[in-house]
C-alpha cells in the first residue's frame, strides 16, 4: 500500500466529511442566524452568533405562539403513535398466528393499501369528516392510526421471526387465555420490533403536513407544521430573516431531541425497510 | 410448526378475530370507505360534496381530466422534479454505497457519517421549506452571499440568481433540496442491502483473486437489485406525490409557478382551495394519478426482472 493509495484514501474522506458538511451547514446557519437582526443578516454572511436573539422572540412570538404549536403536535402525534404501536402488534400477532377465514384476504389487503398512494383516499377522507362533524377535531389525525398497513405489515415478519410458538402453547397448557398471553408473553418479546415503528409512526405523525392542514382550520388548532405553515401568509414576519430563522430553529428543536436519543433505532428501521423485501 | 402444533393450535385460531378486529373496523372506515368514496364522486359533478345537489356523470370527469393541458403540465413538472432528484439521490446513495463497501479501502466512521446523512430526512417539510425559502432569497440571502463571496475570492462579480423565482431553476432548485431530504436515506438502505450480503461471497471472490471492480460488478450489484428496485420503487410513488416543498416554496403570483405546479398540487386546488373547489373533478384527477403511478410501477417491476 503506497503513498497513492493513501492520498486517494485521504481525499475519500474529506469528500465525506464535506457532505457531511452540506447535509449540517443549513442548520448551523439556522442556529447563528437565528441570533442576529434582520438588518445583519441582510448585510453580510457570517457564522459568529449576533445580540439580537430576544428581539426576534419577541417577533415571533407577537405573531404566533410556536409553544402552542408544539404542544398540539403532541396531542395528536404521541396518542396516533401509541394506537399504531399497540393495534399494530395486536393485529399482526393475530395474523401470523391464528389461521381463520379471511386472514389472507386481510393480509392481501394490507400489501394492496401499502401500494396505493395516500392522495387517492384524501377526498373521500376529508368528504367522510364533513360528514361526521369531525373537521377541526383531532380525532380525524388520531384514530385511523389504529390501522397502519405498513407497520402491520413489518411486524407480522418480526414475530414469525422472533417467537417460538411453543412459548405461546406451553402458557395455553397453562390454562391462559389469549389475550392475557399476548400482553404478558409476546407483547414483551416484540418489543424492539414495536419501538422501531413506533419511532418511524411518531416521526411521520409529527412532520404531516397536508392531512392536519385538510382538517384543521381554526389556529388555536394548528400542530406544528400547519402553524409553520402559515409563516407563508405573514408580511411582517418575513422582513425579518432573524425571526424566520429562529421560528424554524424551534420548530426543529424537538424532532432534533428525538433523534439524539433514538438515532439507533431510527437508522435500523430504515434499514429494516429494505430488508423486509 | 409441526403437525402437532397446529392441531393443537387448530382450536385457538378462532381468537383471531378478536385480535384483527379493531384494525378492519378502522381500516374499513378511514381506509376502504374514502378510497371508494372518492371513486364515487368521481363520476359525480359534486363542487363541494354535500353542498347542492349532484348528478351521476358517467366519465365526463375523466375526459376533461386527459383533456386538461394544465393537468399535463403539472404532471410533466412532477416528473421532470421526481427525475432530476432520483438520478441525483440514487447517484449519491450509490457512489456512497461503493465507496463504503470498497474491500480494499475499508473505510471508517459508517456509523457517524450515515447519522448526519439521515439528518434532513427527519426534519419537518415546513422547517425545510422556509429554512431554504429564506437561504436563497434573491437578494438578502445567505446562499447567494456565500456564492458572491468565493466569486470576489477569485476577482469576479456574481450576478444574484433568483433560485426559486426563476421558470428555469426553481424546478431543479427544488429537485436538488428533495436529493437534499431522501439521499441519506437511500444510502442507509443500500448499505443495509451490502451488509446483508454474506461475507463468504467476498472472501470467495478475495481467493480468486478478483479486483474490486469485478466483485462490484459480479457480486454487490446483482445481489442489490432487488433493494434498488424497491427503493426506485417507493421512491416513484412518493414522488409523484410531491406537494409540501414546492407548495410552500413557490408562491402562486411567482413566475416560476407554471412550472413547479405538482399532480398533487393541482389536486389540492380543485379539491380544497376555497372559489377553485370541483370536489368531482378533484377525485378523477386523484383516480388518473393512482392509474399512472400504477402503470409506472408495473413497468419498473417489469424492466427490472427483465434480466432473469
Amino acid at each position: 500500500m503506497g503513498t497513492g493509495f493513501k492520498i486517494k484514501k485521504a481525499i475519500l474522506y474529506f469528500l465525506l466529511i464535506l457532505l457531511g458538511m452540506v447535509c449540517l451547514l443549513p442548520f448551523l446557519l439556522m442556529i447563528v442566524n437565528a441570533t442576529r437582526s434582520g438588518v445583519e443578516i441582510v448585510n453580510s454572511f457570517t457564522l459568529i452568533p449576533s445580540t439580537h436573539l430576544k428581539e426576534n422572540w419577541d417577533t415571533v412570538f407577537e405573531y404566533f405562539n410556536l409553544f402552542q404549536g408544539i404542544w398540539n403536535s403532541v396531542k395528536v402525534a404521541v396518542p396516533a403513535t401509541l394506537l399504531t404501536a399497540y393495534f399494530s402488534a395486536l393485529t399482526a400477532y393475530g395474523l401470523a398466528m391464528y389461521k381463520f377465514k379471511g386472514n389472507k384476504f386481510i393480509f392481501t389487503m394490507i400489501l394492496l393499501f401499502m401500494m396505493i398512494p395516500g392522495q387517492l383516499g384524501l377526498i373521500g377522507f376529508y368528504n367522510l369528516c364533513t360528514r361526521l362533524h369531525l373537521v377541526n377535531s383531532y380525532i380525524p389525525l388520531i384514530i385511523p392510526a389504529v390501522a397502519a398497513p405498513g407497520t402491520v405489515f413489518f411486524l407480522r415478519q418480526y414475530v414469525l421471526s422472533v417467537l417460538p410458538p411453543s412459548l405461546v402453547e406451553a402458557a395455553r397448557i397453562d390454562g391462559a387465555g389469549e389475550l392475557y398471553s399476548f400482553h404478558r408473553i409476546v407483547l414483551p418479546i416484540m418489543s424492539p420490533g414495536i419501538a422501531t415503528m413506533a419511532i418511524m409512526a411518531f416521526i411521520g405523525n409529527w412532520n404531516n403536513y397536508l392531512l392536519p392542514m385538510i382538517i384543521l382550520n381554526k389556529n388555536e388548532k394548528f400542530t406544528l407544521p400547519v402553524m409553520m405553515a402559515t409563516l407563508k401568509a405573514s408580511t411582517n414576519i418575513q422582513s425579518n430573516q432573524g425571526a424566520i430563522y429562529l421560528a424554524v430553529a424551534i420548530s426543529v428543536i424537538p424532532i432534533l431531541l428525538v433523534f439524539c436519543f433514538c438515532s439507533k433505532y431510527i437508522i435500523s428501521s430504515v434499514s429494516a425497510g429494505s430488508v423486509k423485501e | 410448526m409441526g403437525k402437532k402444533s397446529q392441531s393443537n393450535l387448530h382450536k385457538y385460531n378462532r381468537a383471531g378475530y378478536i385480535f384483527v378486529l379493531p384494525f378492519v373496523v378502522v381500516f374499513m372506515i378511514f381506509s376502504v370507505y374514502p378510497v371508494l368514496r372518492t371513486l364515487y364522486l368521481s363520476f359525480t359533478n359534486a363542487k363541494i360534496a354535500g353542498v347542492g345537489k349532484m348528478d351521476w356523470v358517467w366519465f365526463e370527469n375523466y375526459i376533461r381530466v386527459i383533456k386538461d393541458k394544465f393537468f399535463w403540465r403539472s404532471l410533466w413538472n412532477t416528473t421532470k422534479i421526481w427525475g432530476i432528484n432520483i438520478v441525483l439521490q440514487l447517484g449519491l446513495a450509490f457512489l456512497l454505497t461503493i465507496v463504503f463497501s470498497d474491500i480494499k479501502y475499508k473505510m471508517k466512521g459508517l456509523g457517524v457519517f450515515r447519522v448526519i446523512y439521515y439528518l434532513p430526512n427527519l426534519i419537518a417539510a415546513t422547517s425545510i421549506s422556509f429554512l431554504f425559502k429564506t437561504l436563497l432569497d434573491w437578494r438578502y440571502g445567505t446562499f447567494n452571499q456565500i456564492i458572491s463571496g468565493i466569486y470576489h475570492l477569485f476577482g469576479a462579480s456574481y450576478n444574484p440568481i433568483d433560485w426559486l423565482g426563476t421558470a428555469t431553476y426553481a424546478g431543479p432548485t427544488i429537485a436538488v433540496i428533495q436529493t437534499w431530504v431522501w439521499f441519506g436515506n437511500s444510502f442507509i438502505m443500500l448499505m443495509a442491502g451490502v451488509q446483508g450480503i454474506s461475507t463468504d461471497y467476498f472472501e470467495a471472490a478475495a481467493i480468486d483473486g478478483a479486483g474490486r471492480w469485478t466483485v462490484f460488478g459480479k457480486i454487490t450489484l446483482p445481489l442489490l437489485k432487488p433493494i434498488l428496485l424497491y427503493v426506485a420503487v417507493t421512491s416513484l410513488i412518493g414522488g409523484l406525490q410531491m406537494f409540501d416543498l414546492p407548495f410552500l416554496m413557490v408562491d402562486k403570483a411567482s413566475a416560476a409557478y407554471p412550472s413547479t405546479q405538482t399532480a398533487v398540487m393541482y389536486l389540492y386546488k380543485f379539491g380544497f382551495e376555497t372559489g377553485t373547489t370541483q370536489t368531482g373533478y378533484a377525485s378523477a384527477i386523484a383516480y388518473i394519478l393512482f392509474l399512472i403511478i400504477l402503470a409506472v410501477s408495473v413497468v419498473q417491476f417489469k424492466v427490472f426482472n427483465k434480466e432473469d
